[in-house]
C-alpha cells in the first residue's frame, strides 16, 4: 500500500442527486475527490471517482460502511477500494 | 482519470460476476521446536505456537479484503509434517495431536489446518507409521485438520508398501465417516512430488526447507478465464492461449499484491504465490467450462487433454510473468465434485476416470475429489494411486489422489459434501483385480530421469 487514495465506484440506475448525496458522505469523512468520471455502460449508470483520504485518523471500515449504506438508500452499489487493486492488476 | 475507467470496471466485473477471489491465505508455521517425548507437552507446545503465530491472521486478512475489495475465501494454516515433529513422542498414536491442531485452528479462526502428514517416498520410520495409522480416526474426530502422505518422488521412485497401506487407510477413513458419505477422505491426499509450499488444501504442509513462518497465497479465477475466452469471436487456439495468458497475468498480480500486503502487516516473510485455477461449484467458475469454451461439446471428449494442456501452460506463462514468487502447484485443478462442469460431464457420460487420469498428465495435481463405489477394494484404490504416482514420477511433476470410496454408494448414486467441496456422482472403477500387483510391495525404483547429477 503506497498511498491513501481510493477508487470509489457507483453502479446502478441513474437518478437525481446521486453525486450530491455520495459526495456529502465523502465530505463528512474528509475524503477529497481527485478525479471523477461518469458514463453509461450497457444502460447502467457508472460513476468512478479517484479520492484521497486523510492520511491520519481515517477509519476506512466506517467510511466503507457509510458509503455502502448511502448506496443502499439510493438503490445503487457503491464500492470503496484502494487504488492499488487496480494499479497492480493493469500496470507493471 | 489516472487509471483507465475501463480497467477499473474490468476488475470490478471480475470480482462481481466472474468469481475472482483470493482462494486462500495460508500461513506456514514450523513446529520443529515443539518436539517433546511427552505427547501432552508436545500438544501444549504446538497449540501455543500455532495460536500465537496465527493470532492476527484472520483480522489482518479481513482488513486487506475490505481495503482492496477482493474477497479472501479461506484462511488456513500449514505446519511441519506431524510425523517428523511428533516422532519422539512416546505414544501409541497421534490422534491427540490432530485434535490439538483442530482446537488451535478453531482458536485462530481459520478454515483449515494442514500438515497431519508424513513423507514416506523412500520408506517409513516408526513415527511415519504411527501417523499414517492414526489418519482415519484423526480425520473422523476433527473438522479442520487435513492430512497428506507423500509416497513417491522422481528421485526416490514409488514406495509401493506405502501405496498399499494408503488404500486401506482411505477405506478406513471413509468407513469412520460413513454417516457423512465418507467426507474424511476429502481431507486426505496421497502425493507424488509433493510441493513444500503449497497453500491449497487438503495437501498443504510446511516443508522442511521452509522458514520459521511464511505467508503463501493461493489465487483462483476459472470464472474470469472462462469469461475472457467466451468473449473472443471465433478465435483460433493461439489467440485463446494468448487471452488466457493475459488473464492469468492479471489474476496473479492481484494475488501478489494481497500476499505482500498481508505479509508486510503481519511481519511474516512472503513465501509463494500459487496461481491455480481452482473451480468452485458456482456456475461458470469451472475449469470444464473453459475447456468447453474452447470448442469441446463436453469436457472429457477427445481433445480434452490437448485443451487442458493449452490451458495449464498458458496459466503458468501468465503467472510467471506477473510474479517472481510463483510456486506451489500453479496450474489448473480438476476436482470433480468442486466443478459444476465436471459433474455435468460425468453425469452425461462424457467424462470417465480413465480420461481424468490422462488429463492429470498435463495439468497440476491429479485425481481429485472423485467419488467411487463404497465396495471398491482397497487394493483397487492402491492401484489407482500407483498409476497416478507413476505419472508424477515419470513426468517430474506433482500428482495427487483424493478418492472417496463412498460407503454404501454405487455408480449412479451421488454424494453431497456441501460448501466448496460440492457434490459428486459416483464414478465407475475397473472390475478387474489389481490385488496381486499391489500386494507384491517393495519399491518401484526411481526412473532414469532422476539420474541428473
Amino acid at each position: 500500500m503506497t498511498s491513501s487514495r481510493f477508487i470509489i465506484t457507483v453502479i446502478g440506475s441513474d437518478r437525481v442527486g446521486i453525486v450530491a448525496r455520495v459526495t456529502t458522505v465523502m465530505a463528512s469523512y474528509n475524503v477529497n475527490i481527485v478525479d471523477i468520471s461518469q458514463t453509461i455502460m450497457q444502460g447502467i449508470f457508472t460513476m468512478i471517482m479517484l479520492a484521497e483520504a486523510p492520511k491520519e485518523n481515517f477509519d476506512l471500515a466506517a467510511f466503507q460502511q457509510a458509503m455502502g449504506a448511502e448506496g443502499k438508500s439510493l438503490g445503487v452499489e457503491i464500492k470503496v477500494q484502494h487504488e492499488d487493486a487496480f494499479r497492480f492488476m493493469h500496470r507493471i | 482519470m489516472l487509471i483507465n475507467p475501463k480497467e477499473i470496471l474490468e476488475t470490478i466485473q471480475m470480482v462481481r460476476m466472474e468469481h475472482l477471489d483470493i482462494r486462500t491465505v495460508t500461513m506456514g508455521i514450523s513446529l520443529r521446536d515443539c518436539s517433546h517425548p511427552d505427547i501432552e507437552v508436545f500438544n501444549e507446545n504446538i497449540y501455543e505456537k500455532i495460536t500465537s503465530r496465527a493470532k492476527e491472521l484472520v483480522r489482518t486478512t479481513n482488513e486487506i479484503q475490505s481495503l482492496y475489495g477482493i474477497p479472501i475465501i479461506n484462511r488456513r494454516i500449514s505446519v511441519t509434517p506431524i510425523a517428523i515433529v511428533a516422532e519422539s513422542c512416546k505414544s501409541p498414536d497421534f490422534v491427540s495431536v490432530a485434535k490439538t491442531m483442530d482446537e488451535a485452528a478453531k482458536a485462530a479462526g481459520v478454515d483449515f489446518i494442514g500438515g497431519f502428514s508424513a513423507l514416506v517416498h523412500k520408506g517409513e520410520t516408526r513415527g511415519d507409521l504411527k501417523l499414517i495409522n492414526s489418519i482415519p480416526e484423526a480425520l473422523a474426530s476433527t473438522e479442520k485438520v487435513c492430512s497428506s502422505v507423500n509416497v513417491a518422488t522422481t528421485k526416490a521412485g514409488i514406495n509401493m508398501d506405502a501405496v498399499g497401506l494408503m488404500g486401506n487407510i482411505i477405506k478406513k477413513t471413509a468407513e469412520l465417516t460413513a454417516d457423512r458419505d465418507g467426507i474424511g477422505c476429502a481431507k486426505l491426499v496421497v502425493f507424488a512430488n509433493a510441493p513444500e509450499d503449497n497453500p491449497f488444501m487438503a495437501g498443504a504442509f510446511h516443508g522442511i526447507g521452509e522458514p520459521e513462518c511464511v505467508i503463501n497465497v493461493g489465487v483462483s479465477g476459472p470464472g474470469v478465464v472462462n469469461a475472457a475466452v467466451r468473449e473472443l469471436e471465433n478465435p483460433n487456439l493461439t489467440e485463446i492461449s494468448e487471452t488466457i495468458k493475459k488473464t492469468a497475468f492479471k489474476i496473479t498480480r492481484m494475488g501478489e499484491m494481497v500476499g505482500r500486503e498481508v505479509s508486510r502487516r503481519l511481519g511474516v516473510e512472503f513465501g509463494i504465490l500459487d496461481l491455480s485455477l481452482a473451480p468452485t461449484p458456482e456456475i461458470g467458475d469451472s475449469v470444464a467450462a473453459i475447456l468447453e469454451a474452447m470448442g469441446l461439446e463436453r469436457c472429457g471428449t477427445h481433445g480434452t487433454t490437448a485443451a487442458l494442456a493449452l490451458l495449464n501452460d498458458a496459466v503458468k506463462k501468465g503467472g510467471a510473468m506477473a510474479s517472481s514468487s510463483v510456486g506451489g502447484l500453479s496450474g489448473a485443478f480438476i476436482p470433480v465434485s468442486e466443478d459444476a462442469g465436471m459433474i455435468e460431464a460425468v453425469r452425461a457420460g462424457a467424462l470417465s476416470l480413465e480420461k481424468l487420469e490422462a488429463m492429470t498428465c498435463v495439468c497440476s495435481v491429479g485425481l481429485d475429489m472423485i467419488a467411487v463405489p463404497g465396495d471398491t477394494p482397497a487394493t483397487t484404490l492402491s492401484a489407482i494411486i500407483a498409476d497416478e504416482m507413476a505419472i508424477g514420477v515419470i513426468n517430474k511433476k506433482t500428482t495427487a489422489v483424493r478418492l472417496i470410496p463412498a460407503p454404501g454408494k454405487r455408480v449412479g448414486d451421488s454424494v453431497e459434501f456441501g460448501g466448496l467441496l460440492g457434490s459428486a456422482p459416483i464414478m465407475a472403477v475397473s472390475n478387474f483385480s489389481s490385488e496381486t500387483f499391489v500386494k507384491r510391495g517393495g519399491r518401484i525404483p526411481a526412473p532414469i530421469q532422476s539420474l541428473t547429477n
